[in-house]
């Protein structure tokens, strides 16, 4: 019993990070812009976050600061893709390596302080209910936020008004130009909300995952992140199954290694991005034939004026 | 793709930054480091060394460094970009730059070269390591007295020699204490991911391992053990202010007195191609100060580390007993030679694990 609920928990910790910066990203692509940047962004969130964290002494803090530093990098890449209409491919790539480097410029004072990590929630009575209790109301606000993230996110796209533009604009940006709507203005915001959960996501890491800041800790995560999104089929449902898929089969395939099953290793490591890609892609094979992607994704849009 | 434009990138960067003007005279040294200088781990104890070396040395050399250096090919061009900036003598220091760095040596025969953990050496390149097993031996018999489950949690990095040998002097020495004793074997299969080291550390505690060690770099499973109340080591650097009541000991890379003593043969123009294997005796690694365990423990790891220093005491002393129930043959005398030390794919009798890949 206890060993299920530490698995339970360990799988939603692994899985918080990719899921708010696959949101973001879905968001995003959803607008017809591809930001291959998210590693980047994110462990530029992560040294900014730590910083904030480090300096205030608050891990709210912390993430506003990883927040506001994501969206910063967003508008970095807003002003070269959209703004100046550079190659998005090549300028999400260039951001990426940039926030690497700026990471551990931010971050080079604030390698081997520690900070004290957020707290994890204490409901009285709720949070001591067996198996269920530290689960559903004893992880920490993250985690809980990013669900609430992802049904946000849901209910934007498909239910308002404002998410069927955006979805317009990545669909056909010279149709919704042709209707009045500011496409680089929309695409601007979305670009900046996908920087802004990067920034979250990585300051997830040194704010609760491991609490102390080292240079490459994101080791990756940016890059999964965006697979997902592509794997979900840009959908936000698809997308919390593929996140939480993929954080379960990474820690069940540790265990699995614990308990020595006798599966090479290497095979078990490879077996998170194995599972994950199968699974979504029978999801979208099941549901609906034919690719999902925004049509107008990574192309480039210069308004005639 | 995505590697070799970062390797440019930060290679030009850094060489940019770091190739200022200097007097002729000086001889320049140079670094590939595997990770940035703040990993707190590998690449750091390397940097701190270099910086020991500057500070005995600095008024005769010029020291540059390239960090982020990916392994592999794309290593090559860093390389060279030491040598065409006058360095004439390089330090390469991770496993993976092996064939790059051999390959670079060729084309220039004139520039030394030092490669660390490899073992493809040239007239112009030496190779130098370090006998960790020798440390993670008297860690075993640390983590046995200080168990209480009888369980003990291994975080590997990759199935290569050097960790499989870490894993075997650590139950040879554990079974001296408590013949039963068990190990869980995680395999990160990574050197660098802390939410990765971390999450192999909670599987491991959660599933009864109450003393942690880790093949990995960072700080990551220090600092849940300490979170949990349990015990670890560190890895290559100082790791206790991840874990002030949890660091039993680490073993600390200490690659300075080496890299000083190769500097001054290159600086005497007595620069041979060698290769060095050093252990506690040598320096080439210490132990960081025994804490957190009661003062016989401590007795007994200060008298193993004296032991295995004055070699009296040898980590792969046989008879040695393979998983499979058969004695290893026994090559070096009383104890497995160093070959059979340096290609070491099985494990010990005990280890109730299958190596990946056997």
């Amino acid at each position: 019993m206890e060993l299920i609920e530490a698995i339970i928990l360990a799988v939603l910790a692994a899985s918080t990070p990719l899921l708010i910066a696959a949101t973001g990203e879905l968001v995003t692509e959803r607008s017809g812009v591809l930001n291959l940047g998210v590693e980047g962004m994110m462990i530029v969130g992560a040294a900014c976050g730590f910083a904030g964290a480090w300096l205030t002494g608050s891990v709210f803090v912390g993430a506003l600061f990883g927040i506001v530093a994501g969206t910063m990098m967003s508008l970095i890449f807003a002003l070269m893709a959209l703004g100046l209409a550079v190659n998005q491919v090549a300028t999400g790539l260039a951001l990426t390596i940039l926030g690497v480097g700026l990471s551990g410029l931010i971050g080079a004072g604030f390698v081997g302080e520690r900070i004290t990590p957020a707290v994890h929630l204490a409901v009285p009575g709720l949070t001591d209910i067996p198996l269920v209790g530290r689960v559903l109301f004893g992880e920490d606000a993250f985690v809980y936020f990013s669900i609430a993230l992802v049904i946000g996110v849901w209910w934007f796209l498909y239910r308002t008004r404002a998410g069927l533009i955006l979805r317009a604009c990545g669909d056909n940006h010279v149709s919704a130009h042709a209707l009045g709507y500011p496409v680089l203005r929309i695409r601007t915001f979305a670009v900046m909300f996908g920087g802004a959960c990067a920034g979250l996501a990585g300051a997830y890491l040194p704010l609760a995952y491991t609490p102390f800041f080292i240079p490459g800790m994101t080791a990756g995560r940016g890059w999964i992140a965006l697979a997902l999104v592509v794997f979900s089929s840009w959908r936000p449902g698809r997308l919390v199954i593929g996140a939480y898929l993929f954080g379960a089969v990474t820690i069940l395939q540790l265990h699995a290694q614990g308990w020595g099953i006798g599966i090479p290793s290497q095979f078990m490591s490879a077996l998170p991005y194995l599972a994950t890609v199968i699974v979504l892609v029978l999801l979208s094979r099941a549901r609906s034939g034919g690719s999902t992607a925004p049509a107008a994704l990574g192309t480039v849009f210069v308004p005639d004026r | 793709m995505r590697k070799s434009l970062l390797a440019l990138a930060t290679g030009l960067l850094l060489a940019g930054s770091v190739s200022a003007a200097s007097p002729a005279d000086k001889l320049k040294v140079g670094f590939i480091y595997l990770g940035p200088i703040g990993d707190l781990g590998w690449t750091y104890q390397h940097d701190l060394a270099r910086q020991a070396l500057v500070k005995e040395l600095g008024d005769q050399i010029e020291t540059t460094y390239l960090e982020n250096v990916p392994e592999g090919p794309d290593a090559e061009r860093s390389i060279e970009q030491l040598v065409r900036a006058g360095n004439k003598l390089i330090f390469t220091t991770s496993f993976g730059y092996m064939d790059p760095t051999l390959k670079v040596a060729k084309k220039y025969p004139n520039v030394h070269f030092e490669h660390a953990t490899g073992y493809k050496r040239n007239p112009n390149m030496s190779t130098y390591s370090a006998k960790w097993w020798q440390g993670r031996y008297i860690q075993g018999l640390i983590a046995a007295k200080m168990s209480k489950s009888g369980v003990l949690g291994y975080i590997g990095s990759f199935p290569i020699p050097e960790v499989v040998s870490g894993i075997n002097a650590t139950m040879l020495a554990a079974q001296t204490i408590k013949p039963d004793i068990k190990v869980k074997i995680i395999w990160a299969n990574t050197w660098f991911d802390p939410g990765k080291e971390a999450d192999a550390a909670k599987a491991l505690i959660d599933q009864g391992a109450d003393v942690i060690m880790q093949h990995t770099d960072s700080p990551a499973a220090m600092q849940i053990a300490s979170e949990r109340g349990k015990l670890a080591f560190g890895q290559d650097s100082e790791m206790i202010k991840f874990g002030p009541k949890t660091q039993l000991t680490s073993i600390l890379d200490t690659w300075g007195p080496y890299y000083i003593e190769r500097v001054k043969a290159e600086l005497a123009g007595t620069w041979k191609s060698q290769d060095s294997w050093g252990g506690l005796d040598s320096h080439m690694f210490a132990m960081a100060p025994y804490t957190n365990m009661p003062d016989d423990v401590k007795k007994m790891a200060e008298d193993a580390q004296a032991a295995i220093i004055a070699g009296k005491l040898h980590p792969f002393k046989c008879p040695i007993v393979g998983q499979d129930g058969k004695p290893v043959e026994c090559k070096g005398g009383d104890h497995l030679d160093d070959g059979q030390i340096l290609g070491m794919n099985f494990y010990v009798k005990g280890i109730d694990d299958k190596l990946p890949g056997k």
